[in-house]
């Protein structure tokens, strides 16, 4: 177990039994607690996370981030963040005329809340260290991601704004799209590790991680979830230059910011839960000895993720919508299902008393086979197009 | 288990609290200084004309569609894929068969031409 955590959590019981209360109001108020504290983490990361994605995606396009804040300049601008937040906290809420106002005022809720909702089920270190390990751990967070959907909706839809509602329309159309190669790469996980919890899909991994055992199911994992969370190649849904700010349009001071928040907060929620399915979650070198080791490598993890996600959001151009769907619908969601039923009768024909590293290389290659074919048949099909068109230009030559 | 679901439920009502928090705060402190020029719906400096709840395309009707059908297909395999170590391996070909009978739905609108944006 975690032991610094656990120690402070020890001694937070051991303070809240000495003041006489009964045993079952003791672990409710450290049930409150611990969910405090993990409702906070995302906050907290994400209040330092918006001050380095501004400063790397200013230094990738050649400009100076944010490097001073008014009169005092924290180091490297630190403090811009904090006072954004104030800014934001203290701004007027303007109700545009017209607009519907219940879905209005819920959905920036909705979406902030289901932001958050998701991290309870992150395993942060061997053992439940914080937060609890729910026997169908990543089926919960499949389910409410999903629901951020209706918070765009109703944001667009209640809006009483042209480009608002054009952006919910199209924010529904990518997002249950991507949903699907997302639910049947989750699905493949959930077939090797035999479980839907998060611990014991991380247990799983003991030996390989699954990175390198189901490659091809992490890199449509990996593309379909950054499309979930509106990053830079799929973000149709406030195309600045196309749709104003898309279903934010409306929207100004605290409401406008729980939508930015909850942005940064799901696109680290990405990286969580990427690096607990497929990098092995806080298995590491040395967490047997130290597990607060384990806290520390689900973070290196998450930050790693993290860049990672950064670095294609600043760099990559925005793709149109037609592109987007096609290449969802015509070559991830079937890449992931022929992937799904040839891992699952391929992993049934290994043998069961076959070590992990057997196991792992077997199903390695079977995706390298998987990834082959697939490349075969959209070279061919390139061809066939580009002959076409060439014909059709002799043609009108 | 149920201790499990205690605590979900208990972080529900945190991050719900939270969320609402954010809100009612910002309530608290911001300034409330309504105009009818301030709430005007923004259309590129030009007054609003007409209405957007307006008919839209079909086609985000029959990408909800297909969705559907993976959508339900994927609550049927989340426990196929749990029990996939305890079931044998007839068992595992009916799941590839239920799931080749889906992708024909898949290869149907394909040929269709409904996946094309029009």
């Amino acid at each position: 177990m975690g032991d610094a955590i656990v120690n402070v959590s020890a001694w937070i019981e051991g303070l809240l039994l000495g003041t006489g209360l009964s045993e079952p109001w003791v672990s409710f108020i450290m049930t409150v607690i611990s969910a405090f504290v993990i409702a906070f983490i995302p906050v907290v990361i994400v209040i330092f996370l918006v001050w380095g994605y501004r400063k790397a995606s200013a230094r990738m396009q050649g400009r100076l981030g944010p490097n001073s804040s008014g009169t005092w300049a924290g180091p490297g601008g630190i403090v811009q963040t904090f006072a954004d937040a104030i800014k934001m906290l203290t701004k007027e809420d303007i109700r545009p005329a017209g607009v519907d106002v219940i879905p209005y005022n819920i959905a920036p809720i909705l979406i902030f809340f289901i932001a958050l909702v998701v991290w309870a089920v992150i395993p942060f270190g061997p053992g439940t260290v914080i937060g609890v390990d729910l026997n169908i751990g990543i089926f919960y967070i499949m389910a409410f991601s999903s629901a951020a959907l209706f918070g765009v909706l109703m944001a667009g839809w209640s809006s009483n704004n042209k480009y608002a509602t054009v952006s919910a329309f199209r924010s529904v159309a990518l997002l249950i799209s991507y949903e699907i190669p997302q639910l049947l790469s989750v699905l493949v996980v959930v077939m090797v590790a035999g479980s839907m919890s998060m611990q014991d899909i991380v247990g799983a991994q003991r030996s390989v991680m699954y990175l390198i055992a189901l490659p091809l199911p992490a890199v449509i994992f990996l593309i379909a979830s950054l499309a979930e969370v509106n990053a830079r190649p799929f973000e149709l849904l406030e195309a600045e230059s196309e749709l104003v700010a898309g279903y934010q349009t409306e929207y100004s001071g605290m409401k406008f910011g729980m939508y930015y928040l909850a942005e940064f907060i799901n696109s680290v929620a990405v990286g969580a839960i990427f690096s607990t399915l497929f990098l092995g979650g806080w298995q590491g070198p040395f967490v047997d000895a130290a597990p607060i080791l384990g806290t520390v490598w689900i973070f290196a993890k998450i930050t790693l993720m993290t860049m990672l996600w950064m670095f294609i959001q600043i760099t990559l151009p925005r793709l149109r919508i037609d592109q987007i769907l096609n290449f969802n619908w015509k070559f991830l969601v079937p890449l992931a299902l022929a992937n799904l039923c040839v891992i699952s009768i391929v992993n049934k024909l290994i043998n069961a008393q076959a070590s992990d590293w057997t196991r792992a290389g077997i199903l390695l290659l079977t995706n390298i086979a998987i990834a082959l074919v697939a490349w075969t048949l959209v070279a061919l099909g390139g061809r066939q197009k580009r002959r076409q068109y060439e014909a059709e230009l002799e043609v009108v030559a | 288990m149920l201790e499990q679901f205690t605590f979900i439920g208990v972080f529900l009502l945190v991050t719900l609290f939270i969320s609402c928090a954010m809100v009612g705060l910002s309530w608290v402190l911001r300034p409330k200084r309504p105009d009818p020029r301030k709430s005007e719906i923004y259309e590129c400096g030009l007054e609003p004309h007409g209405t957007p709840w307006f008919q839209f395309k079909a086609q985000y009707y029959i990408f909800a569609l297909v969705f559907l059908v993976f959508d339900v297909e994927a609550v049927f395999l989340f426990p196929w894929a749990k029990a996939y170590s305890l079931i044998p391996l007839y068992a595992v070909i009916e799941g590839v068969l239920f799931i080749l009978l889906l992708a024909v739905a898949l290869i149907y609108v394909w040929r269709k031409g409904l996946l094309e944006w029009m």
